[in-house]
């Protein structure tokens, strides 16, 4: 063999030998196993500590307060919601209690008004709803219930309420063109509210001709867009809203 | 009418005949028993060995569902996963957050997450009409095919066979290569171990049968976390009773986080 290719295959073969020994010392044990990462990461990320319980865990020692609870509103909830996360608790139960918030504060974060909430979550203006009093004064929170059924409409639908106390519909009760079912004070998804139905129903005042005062804007309407319910178009809180 | 009669009929005409049937019958139930048992006992022992083999990550794809309907924006998901996964309290770092929208009827969107939704929202004030308004939540998408993981170079971000996206806090180098590639802006660098952080879909906990933190203490239901490939999970069901929508979906990253509701506006 020429003496060139023999230093030629020995300088490869060291250099081959060192990308091994580097190889080995540089990619981390367990690296592409599965994939284009470390497996040993997989279980490092699965070995965190959990730190809350879960409301099955709960139920195992207070099994009187989950039965209360499952037949409640707030059924949906798991306790470390309002009582916080309780691994500490589970593992120590007499030594480390799980906090219940008593103030006016907390409540608030899920049933505070606020419009972008969902239509018919229960919610309340924090300010004006019997400013000073603790909300478990009144309710309880594991079986909540409103203290009464609400009287006015406006309780629950306070923008309508307030919308329609600046427009010429003031006057309107809103059983005037609502049909609320007794249901619905207590239940309000249950049992919704009927809208009119037929254009004749806002044509007792608004049609050419029918008896009202004189400021009512009357409209023909069998040419006036006969296609569509009024309320498709003009909005009945605030008629005037263009 | 007649044929009921008649089999009511027929044990009074032979009672004798029907005693000793029974007599033979208990006596043959006694005798099987231990079979009985036997069997049962190995049926629980097959129960108990599926159940461990429903664990191997391959099998499964995990997702989350959320309706934006049911959604109130209180910020339990968002407070909970600080708690849980020790997430700096500092309003910039979020593995999970809430986002309100409000559109007004002259068509601008505004978008807010005061601390990720965690104190509240303040009730929405605008001087122009509100036409719409409702809460995201946020969270990483989980996606299929995720940006994040092929920009990483040294394989530090990776999908388990399980379908979520994990970092490998020990093998981070901290470049923030993943945090600029996330088209829906999940990652962030943690401030102390400068390390890529996201959601993990509390992989803690799921790996040992129980839900996300965030999905446990959603007051509403808004969340939903299930496996994609299974027909008996949630997500599935949600899937099949909602029409779900996902982020961003002209970019290719497939998501695994569905959205029940979701209105066009949202980014």
């Amino acid at each position: 063999m020429p003496q060139q290719l023999v230093r030629l295959s020995i300088l490869f073969l060291t250099l081959l030998a060192a990308l091994v020994i580097a190889r080995s010392y540089l990619v981390p044990a367990t690296f592409g196993e599965i994939g284009h990462y470390r497996t040993a990461a997989v279980a490092a990320n699965a070995s965190q500590p959990l730190v809350y319980a879960g409301r099955e865990v709960c139920e195992i020692c207070h099994t009187e307060q989950a039965q209360k609870f499952a037949a409640a509103r707030h059924q949906s909830l798991s306790c470390e919601v309002c009582h916080g996360a309780a691994s500490g608790h589970v593992e120590a139960p007499s030594d480390r209690k799980p906090p219940a918030p008593r103030d006016r504060g907390y409540c608030p974060l899920c049933h505070g008004y606020n419009p972008s909430r969902p239509t018919g979550f229960p919610q309340i203006d924090a300010l004006t709803h019997n400013p000073g009093s603790p909300c478990i004064k009144c309710h309880d929170p594991h079986a909540p219930e409103p203290p009464r059924v609400p009287q006015e409409c406006g309780a629950c639908h306070g923008e309508i309420a307030r919308t329609k106390a600046f427009s010429s519909h003031v006057t309107l009760e809103c059983t005037q063109c609502h049909e609320v079912s007794e249901r619905h004070k207590v239940d309000p998804r249950a049992s919704t509210p009927t809208k009119p139905k037929a254009r004749e129903f806002c044509g007792t005042c608004h049609a050419a001709g029918a008896a009202a005062l004189e400021e009512v804007p009357q409209v023909d309407l069998t040419s006036h867009w006969p296609r569509y319910v009024c309320w498709q178009c003009h909005y009945a809180h605030y008629p005037e809203v263009r | 009418m007649n044929r009921l009669i008649q089999i009511e009929k027929k044990p009074a005409n032979a009672p004798e005949e029907n005693s000793v049937a029974r007599r033979e019958f208990l006596k043959q139930c006694l005798r099987a028993s231990p079979l009985l048992v036997a069997i049962a006992h190995v049926a629980a022992q097959e129960g108990a060995e599926t159940a461990a083999e429903d664990s191997p990550a391959e099998e499964h794809s995990y997702g989350m569902g959320i309706d934006i309907s049911k959604c109130i924006g209180c910020g339990r998901c968002a407070d909970a996963c600080k708690t849980e996964n020790e997430v700096p309290r500092e309003p910039y770092f979020f593995r999970t957050w809430i986002e309100r929208y409000v559109i007004t009827t002259d068509g601008e969107v505004t978008v807010s997450s005061p601390n990720g939704g965690i104190d509240g929202f303040p009730a929405a004030i605008s001087e122009r009409g509100i036409l719409r308004t409702f809460f995201v939540p946020k969270l990483c998408n989980q996606c299929a095919n995720p940006p994040c993981v092929q920009v990483c170079p040294v394989g530090a971000t990776f999908t388990t066979e399980d379908g979520v996206v994990l970092v490998d806090k020990d093998y981070c180098i901290g470049c923030r290569y993943c945090i600029q590639a996330c088209p829906y802006g999940a990652r962030f660098l943690h401030p102390i171990t400068h390390t890529a952080e996201k959601c993990t879909f509390c992989y803690h906990r799921i790996r040992n049968g129980k839900l996300p933190a965030c999905v446990e203490v959603c007051p509403t239901g808004a969340r939903i976390f299930g496996d994609v490939r299974s027909m008996a999970s949630p997500l599935t069901r949600f899937q099949r009773l909602n029409e779900v929508a996902v982020l961003k979906p002209h970019l290719n990253t497939n998501p695994k986080v569905y959205y029940a509701n979701l209105d066009g506006e949202v980014r």
